[in-house]
């Protein structure tokens, strides 16, 4: 199984050697590779239809307890023979799609890794191997949206869906993350066997809702559902294969996956019904309004996942049946109605509804494909569509409360639903045929036998639903908690309520289509209420985020060293202040302090004149003069209080400090009054606060008791075992001997880049520069 | 003497915020000495002063027979001020270095990486 996974990974990276071998006349090969896997996986439809669930698991992180654990049941045999039976149509009808293109292969090569993620996906038994597939499947998605990228709009698209289904990734990996904590097992089969632990949890409220997060993103449910019309930006192979017929349902195979871990909770059904109602029934309304037929088809995709998961919400048995025979019936005809808007779009150049009609003159075979998706779609006999709506009204019809409005939801969205399709299936073959497509050709064989066999495929079910009922039906209710034992499909379910309602929904939507065209009007009709789109709130959401971000950091990385000195210092006066403010205590025991004498009390004077001259005085000799002295004083403070040795390092360093500033300084401009009276006057109260709490630091400290255990260490050991007197003088070229080493490499380091500041010759640009500058000061100084 | 140290200290670190804060090259590198001097004091008074008892052991003794100002804070000192000195010397060839280049003092015509801004 993993080798079946893998595949589709190993087509994309075997692509990147031989893609130019794939761009010619053999491109049709490429589609061998889901054709492989489909046969492989219809190996095991007779196993899983005897209820046989087959596991396989490899060791991946164990410490994590994930495993790349994989389970075979009827949900994801469902999935995976969509997967690669549409995928095998896909890639075939890319082959004559995307002839000759120059990124042929990069295409196919991005559908390679999709396949793959998307298997990995439905057949994941541990839950971040699943998030994983998930995320991957979201990343080669926004590749394939963004396929052409010379165009700005796909771009956005693919940017818009990868946000959207990102988030939606976060949710899930959150979800599985909360989830383990609940259970202890990443294992979804483990997870099944406590559902009832799980949903007693106090958490369960929590994980139901990141669940929901991850499926509502992915499956396009109302707010977020506005991705996957921009994704239509993508070639129509990919809104065949990824957002209509197989990616954008991981949101409904999750929440199917874990109806029997999560589900039949109020909240689960509730929140589900409510969403995917409001979003089958918005979306299908919209499609009136568009006149693209990708457009029309995009949203009543959507509406579709909304009808999925309102029936996953209604949890019913009668439910789980309608969702897995409408699911089949969804993948056939919109896939079709997508590989026919696809042909015609590559043939005509056009996807203009209102200007398409008559088409069936010159392509026949495409004709009959789309028409058939279209009575597909309606849900009229003898198609599979039908079978499946009348599931769906019989699983409204007997849910536990609200019947009326849900009959009336389901109804009105059939109807909207049955016009797009007679608009995206029917309306282009039939009528005049246009002159400026007199002259459009009929597409190759292998343009046109894949929406045609989906087509057929989708009325063969319908005549004969036992083909696919024990096969694939019964196993996915089981998979989804449900008793299959009792189901049996057929095309005639009797005359009786759900009938009538059938026929009303037929007959309406008929009328519909005949009575509202499609127009140019309608469509600018609806873009008046753009504004309050959830995607043009998103959008002004994100400007006000960029804009928020922006204040954010040109308020702090504004690029003024003195702004980042006071932002830092004011922080830490704020936060070390309100600490003291309270703690201080002021308990010195005056008894301890060391006497003053005038010789300190006169050096204490010249330091702080020294200090004061240093900071106001208008001449810079005079600062570094100034400062000198405060160095100097500083040194007599270390003679004073027993440091010979700092008084010495103190009075060689300040003297070569004072030095090098004066050698330098006349290269230097003259000290310019740059700031104003109020800027001196903030920074001098920031300053003098930020000095008050050094001193009040300082003597806080000064009344803690005081350790001298290290120095003790030192001053014991320091003849005994290093033969030297000078404590200190031990302390740093014997005992730390390693540390100075680095020290003195740190100066060497300093005095090479002083070096090189010094006698390195500046580049031929900047000396010129350099010049100029010379040159018009010059000149400015004669006019003076 | 213990508080007139404390209270300088903190002059030290004050006036060398308040001469980090100008927008004058000089006068950061002035800020960066003075607030250098005051960490080193503030080091050496936290370790508690004491009066003539250098950490030398005297004549023939092998241990110190008396009490002594305690060595590790010195040590620490000592590094940090020739650390600070190649700091120093670095950033005053810079400033000059810097100053050759764009031809100006004010630290607040330095905050573009562009050469046209």
């Amino acid at each position: 199984m993993l080798t079946a996974i893998l595949t589709g990974f190993l087509f994309s990276i075997l692509l990147i050697f031989a893609g130019r071998f794939i761009k010619g006349k053999l491109s049709i090969l490429a589609s061998l590779v889901p054709l492989g896997l489909f046969v492989y996986f219809t190996q095991f439809i007779s196993s899983i239809s005897n209820g046989e669930i087959i596991m396989r698991s490899y060791e991946w992180i164990p410490s994590f307890g994930v495993d790349l654990g994989f389970k075979l049941d009827g949900l994801s045999l469902l999935f995976s023979l969509m997967i690669t039976g549409i995928g095998f149509l896909v890639f075939a009808y890319t082959s004559s799609y995307l002839k000759g293109h120059e990124y042929l292969d990069r295409f196919y090569g991005y559908l390679g890794s999709f396949m793959g993620a998307m298997l990995g996906l439905v057949l994941s038994d541990n839950m971040i191997t699943l998030f994983v597939f998930w995320e991957l499947t979201s990343i080669s998605s926004f590749f394939l949206i963004g396929f052409n990228n010379t165009n700005p709009a796909s771009r956005k698209s693919a940017l818009t869906a990868l946000g959207i289904t990102g988030i939606g990734g976060l949710f899930l990996l959150a979800g599985a993350l909360l989830l383990n904590n609940i259970a202890g097992t990443y294992s979804i089969s483990e997870m099944l066997t406590m559902s009832e632990a799980i949903r007693g949890n106090e958490f369960y409220f929590l994980a139901v809702l990141l669940i929901f997060g991850a499926a509502f993103t992915k499956s396009a449910q109302f707010p977020f559902h506005f991705w996957l019309p921009g994704a239509m930006k993508a070639p129509t192979p990919v809104s065949t294969y990824l957002h209509s017929a197989t990616m954008v349902k991981a949101g409904i195979y999750l929440l199917m996956r874990f109806t029997p871990v999560l589900g039949g909770e109020q909240i689960w059904n509730t929140t589900l019904i409510i969403v995917g109602g409001f979003t089958m029934l918005y979306s299908a309304f919209h499609t009136i309004f568009r006149t693209d037929l990708k457009g029309v088809l995009a949203y009543s995709t959507i509406s579709a996942l909304g009808i999925l998961v309102f029936l996953t919400g209604l949890g019913t048995q009668e439910a789980f049946l309608a969702a897995a025979v409408f699911i089949i019936v969804h993948a056939l005809y919109k896939a079709t109605l997508f590989l026919v808007t696809g042909i015609i779009d590559h043939q005509t150049h056009t996807r203009d509804i209102t200007r398409l009609s008559g088409l069936n003159k010159i392509m026949l075979p495409v004709g009959i494909a789309g028409i058939l998706a279209a009575i597909s779609s309606a849900g009229i006999p003898p198609t599979l569509g039908f079978v499946g709506k009348e599931l769906t009204y019989e699983a409204s019809y007997h849910s536990e409360s609200l019947v009326i409005f849900l009959m009336i939801a389901i109804v009105l969205t059939k109807i909207l639903l049955l016009y797009a399709g007679f608009v995206a299936g029917i309306k282009p073959f039939t009528g005049k045929l246009p002159e400026e497509h007199s002259n459009v050709k009929m597409p190759g064989f292998i343009m046109w036998a894949p929406p045609l066999l989906l087509a057929i495929l989708g009325v063969i079910f319908g005549v004969a639903p036992f083909i696919i009922e024990s096969a694939l039906i019964k196993p996915v209710v089981t998979s989804m908690g449900g008793d299959a034992s009792e189901i049996h499909l057929a095309l005639w379910h009797g005359f009786n309520l759900v009938f009538i309602l059938s026929l009303i929904t037929i007959g309406v939507g008929t009328a519909l289509y005949f009575i509202i065209k499609p127009s140019k009007k309608l469509e600018e009709g609806i873009a008046k209420f753009d504004f309050i789109a959830p995607e043009n709130i998103l959008e002004k959401f994100n400007k006000l985020f960029i804009m928020i971000s922006n204040f954010w950091t040109n308020f702090f990385q504004n690029g003024y060293l003195r702004n980042y000195i006071s932002i830092i210092i004011l922080f830490l006066v704020v936060l070390v202040g309100y600490i003291m403010v309270g703690n201080t205590r002021f308990a010195i025991d005056y008894n301890s302090l060391s006497k003053i004498t005038v010789y300190e009390i006169t050096t204490t004077l010249i330091l702080i004149a020294g200090i004061f001259y240093t900071v106001f005085t208008q001449s810079r000799l005079a600062a570094v003069a100034a400062m000198g002295v405060v160095g100097l004083s500083i040194c007599l403070i270390f003679v004073f209080y027993s440091a010979p040795d700092l008084a010495m390092t103190q009075f060689s360093i300040d003297t070569l400090t004072v030095i090098l500033f004066v050698l330098v300084l006349y290269k230097l401009p003259k000290y310019l009054k740059l700031s104003d009276y109020k800027t001196r006057l903030r920074d001098g109260i920031l300053s003098t606060i930020f000095g008050l709490i050094i001193t009040t630091l300082a003597l806080e400290v000064l009344s803690e008791p005081v350790s001298k255990e290290v120095g003790d260490f030192y001053a014991a050991n320091s003849y005994i075992e290093a033969h030297g007197k000078n404590v200190v003088n031990v302390i740093l070229v014997d005992f730390r001997g390693a540390d100075t080493l680095i020290e003195i490499s740190v100066l060497s380091i300093a005095a090479v880049g002083v070096f090189g500041l010094m006698k390195l010759r500046l580049k031929m640009k900047d000396r010129r520069r350099y010049a100029d500058t010379r040159l018009s000061e010059e000149n400015e100084n004669k006019k003076q | 003497m213990e508080i007139l140290l404390a209270l300088m200290v903190g002059i030290l670190y004050g006036s060398g915020i308040y001469m980090m804060l100008r927008r004058s090259m000089v006068k950061l590198i002035i800020g960066i000495i003075l607030l250098g001097n005051g960490a080193n004091l503030l080091i050496f008074l936290l370790g508690r002063i004491t009066k003539g008892a250098p950490p030398i052991i005297s004549g023939d003794a092998k241990v110190f027979a008396e009490a002594y100002a305690d060595p590790v804070p010195q040590a620490l000192i000592l590094t940090a001020i020739v650390i600070s000195f190649g700091l120093q010397s670095f950033a005053i060839v810079l400033v000059k270095r810097a100053h050759t280049v764009v031809r100006t003092d004010d630290l607040d015509e330095m905050n573009a990486t562009d050469e046209d801004s």
